[in-house]
């Protein structure tokens, strides 16, 4: 059996191994939760990755409705047909649209199974999906036919807790939550996205970085992903280690902020704070 | 074989079933865990714990329950005041080893001697002359000083071998009563949205009826939908000023929350107690002031009425006409707040102020009673009680 190990773009906690290895074995969905941009969706692709599996993504938007996930009866093109005297209008199956789940099911291979931000559908999607998730396989009611999987797909699913899921559905997944990472973690995962970034510049730069993340009042945390940016934006402009040393985040704003301050109030919160800080040192 | 474990985790409320359980065991057969200590507690935490604010709780008490210690007495293990332990330190140890730590130097250190001493202690006095406790010097019963319960120390050790992860509790700021964001806000008022959409069927579904006919071969299909009665109407009514200024920064994230979530959304400002006028900005309150009576009979019994106030001043204020601190009012403050809750069915008070203050309170005593006992802890689950109570 092939277990799940970090790769080497993919920094994994010996927890989020545990937890990935304990989801495949068992064939149980995995529910990973997490602050935004702590690599939530990534961690599927890196899952079928490394277990060498082909990866179907389903998104989910707020008018994302369970079923679209397993099949879709075209009544519309059919009635169309129909006034047409096409000959296809005679078999129903013609009309039946596959979902995810179904490609899922019907794959040559075991597949990776990414489920996208479930919390975004409608409250009770997590229950509509609760016996195609557990017995693998689901009916087809205008064809009377079961599609079953011929090899139980490895399915992620992320959530950003923006509604609660049901408890049933909980009993049925394994869980992880994507702590944010320390500061060792968090160079690692940068020598993973860019291998050759100055030294003196990545150790500025996490320093700045953890004593924004320090400031309690801010709206919305600056989480890796846009670490990541900033830093790109911080190598393209080649700016000298200095230039991030002489400002102490608390006091006033990094360079290029906009990467990492997503948010007009968290902005103007840190004008605030350097103004406080002149005044005082002044 | 862990039967205990889940037994022990289901008290603590963390709400793991036989389902979970039996997948643990298979999952330990698997040699998921192999024969790592750590590896364990990740798979279990996996397979357990299903919910971000729980993960403290599964902490605790998988380290009780791995190191054969006893949980604490009486009330749960809380982070304890520097200050407090300073002074308890000054009690326990003599002045001349205050001196030798002061040489020492740091509050890890004096935590170290503190921690030996309590130890020394307790293994000292197993004959049941009861050392501390009955001194009466413990908030926290006569169980108070135990180490384990009081977790001196431990955080901050500097044996970190011996700090295992699960002692780490770095979930501890997800656990439901900590920790309140305008995010974790809008979800715990996601509730009262949800029950607005219910009702019944009275619309014309108009996707329906076409795919509906389209089945049916072109013969009419009519299909009917519940109309959708996205409204909550809230009505939010907040204290402002005074006591209520150590508490504005959570106001603002629940003002937050509760303006993004529902598209009715009213608010007026009042001070300490619901008097004959409310206003809408407090920086021009001359201005926009209103008469109470006025909002009852523009906001009509449907709209849920929120309060959020610390309830916090003395009796005077609500039982006595003439008793407010700014202004000579006519009725006394419970009048009006009978008036709003007779007017209002749904009614709720949010309190930013710990319960376990509240019954020191007088005046939060008096406005539960007139509330109906429908006050709630501003926190995530008081939050969710009210909703539920509202949505009711």
């Amino acid at each position: 059996m092939a277990r799940f190990k970090g790769t080497k773009e993919y920094v994994a906690s010996r927890e989020l191994e545990v937890a990935v290895n304990a989801a495949v074995a068992l064939q149980r969905p995995l529910l990973v939760k997490g602050e935004p941009g702590t690599g939530k969706t990534v961690l599927a692709q890196e899952i079928a990755k490394a277990l060498g599996y082909p990866l179907i993504e389903w998104h989910i938007k707020s008018t994302t409705k369970a079923q679209q996930g397993l099949y879709e009866y075209d009544a519309v093109s059919r009635l169309r047909d129909g006034q047409l005297g096409d000959p296809r209008v005679h078999d129903i199956a013609n009309y039946i649209v596959r979902g995810k789940l179904w490609d899922a099911f019907e794959a040559e291979q075991p597949v990776v199974l990414l489920i996208d931000e479930i919390d975004k559908a409608d409250i009770e999607f997590p229950n509509d999906l609760l016996l195609e998730l557990d017995r693998m396989q689901f009916f087809v009611y205008e064809t009377r036919k079961t599609v079953a999987a011929r090899h139980r797909p490895v399915v992620i699913i992320t959530s950003n807790n923006e509604k609660e899921l049901p408890d049933a559905f909980l009993r049925r997944c394994f869980f992880h939550y994507i702590r944010f990472p320390d500061r060792e973690t968090m160079e690692r995962i940068v020598e993973a996205h860019y291998p050759d970034i100055r030294q003196d510049l990545l150790r500025e730069a996490l320093n700045v970085f953890f004593e924004i993340r320090e400031v309690n009042e801010l709206k919305k945390k600056p989480a890796t992903s846009e670490l990541l940016d900033w830093l790109k934006l911080l190598t393209i402009e080649d700016m000298p280690a200095e230039a991030l040393r002489s400002s102490d985040a608390k006091t006033a704003l990094p360079p290029l902020y906009g990467a990492m301050l997503k948010n007009e109030q968290d902005v103007h919160l840190f004008e605030r704070l350097a103004f406080l800080a002149r005044r005082r040192g002044g | 074989m862990f039967a205990p474990f889940i037994l022990a985790l289901r008290a603590a409320g963390v709400p793991a079933s036989i389902m979970e359980y039996l997948a643990l065991l298979r999952a330990m057969k698997e040699g998921i865990a192999g024969f790592s200590v750590d590896d364990f507690y990740h798979l279990s935490r996996a397979a357990l714990v299903k919910d971000e604010r729980h993960l403290d709780r599964f902490d605790r008490v998988f380290g009780e329950i791995f190191k054969g210690l006893e949980a604490p007495q009486g009330e749960a293990p809380r982070e304890l005041p520097a200050e407090w332990l300073r002074k308890l330190a000054e009690r326990v140890l003599t002045p001349e080893e205050m001196e030798q730590i002061k040489a020492l130097g740091d509050f890890d250190a004096l935590m170290e001697t503190l921690k030996k001493r309590l130890e020394e202690q307790k293994g000292r006095h197993q004959g049941g002359s009861k050392w501390i406790g009955t001194a009466g010097t413990s908030p926290f019963g006569a169980h108070g000083y135990n180490p384990e319960g009081v977790r001196i120390g431990q955080e901050n050790s500097r044996h970190r071998r011996a700090v295992k992860v699960w002692d780490q509790r770095q979930f501890r700021d997800l656990d439901e009563d900590e920790a309140l964001s305008s995010r974790n806000m809008k979800v715990a008022l996601r509730r009262l949205r949800r029950f607005a959409r219910t009702g019944a069927a009275t619309e014309l579904d108009l996707p329906g009826t076409i795919g509906a006919t389209a089945r049916n071969g072109g013969s009419l299909d009519l299909h009917m939908v519940p109309e959708r009665h996205n409204a909550v109407k809230v009505l939010l009514l907040m204290d402002i000023g005074g006591s209520m200024d150590d508490h504005i920064r959570i106001c603002q994230e629940l003002f937050t929350a509760a303006r993004s979530e529902f598209k009715h959304l009213e608010f007026w400002y009042f001070h300490n107690c619901l008097y004959e006028r409310v206003w809408r900005t407090n920086r021009r309150r001359r201005e926009t002031e209103r008469p109470t009576m006025e909002l009852l009979r523009t906001y009509g019994p449907d709209w849920r009425l929120v309060i959020v106030g610390d309830a916090t001043m003395s009796p005077y204020e609500i039982i006595q006409p003439g008793g407010s601190v700014e202004h000579w009012n006519e009725e006394a403050g419970q009048v009006w707040m009978g008036r709003a809750t007779r007017h209002f069915r749904k009614a709720a008070w949010l309190n930013p102020v710990d319960p376990a203050h509240w019954r020191y309170t007088q005046s939060i005593g008096i406005l539960q009673r007139l509330m109906d006992n429908r006050m709630y802890p501003l926190t995530l689950a008081g939050l969710e009680t009210m909703a539920r109570e509202l949505a009711r």
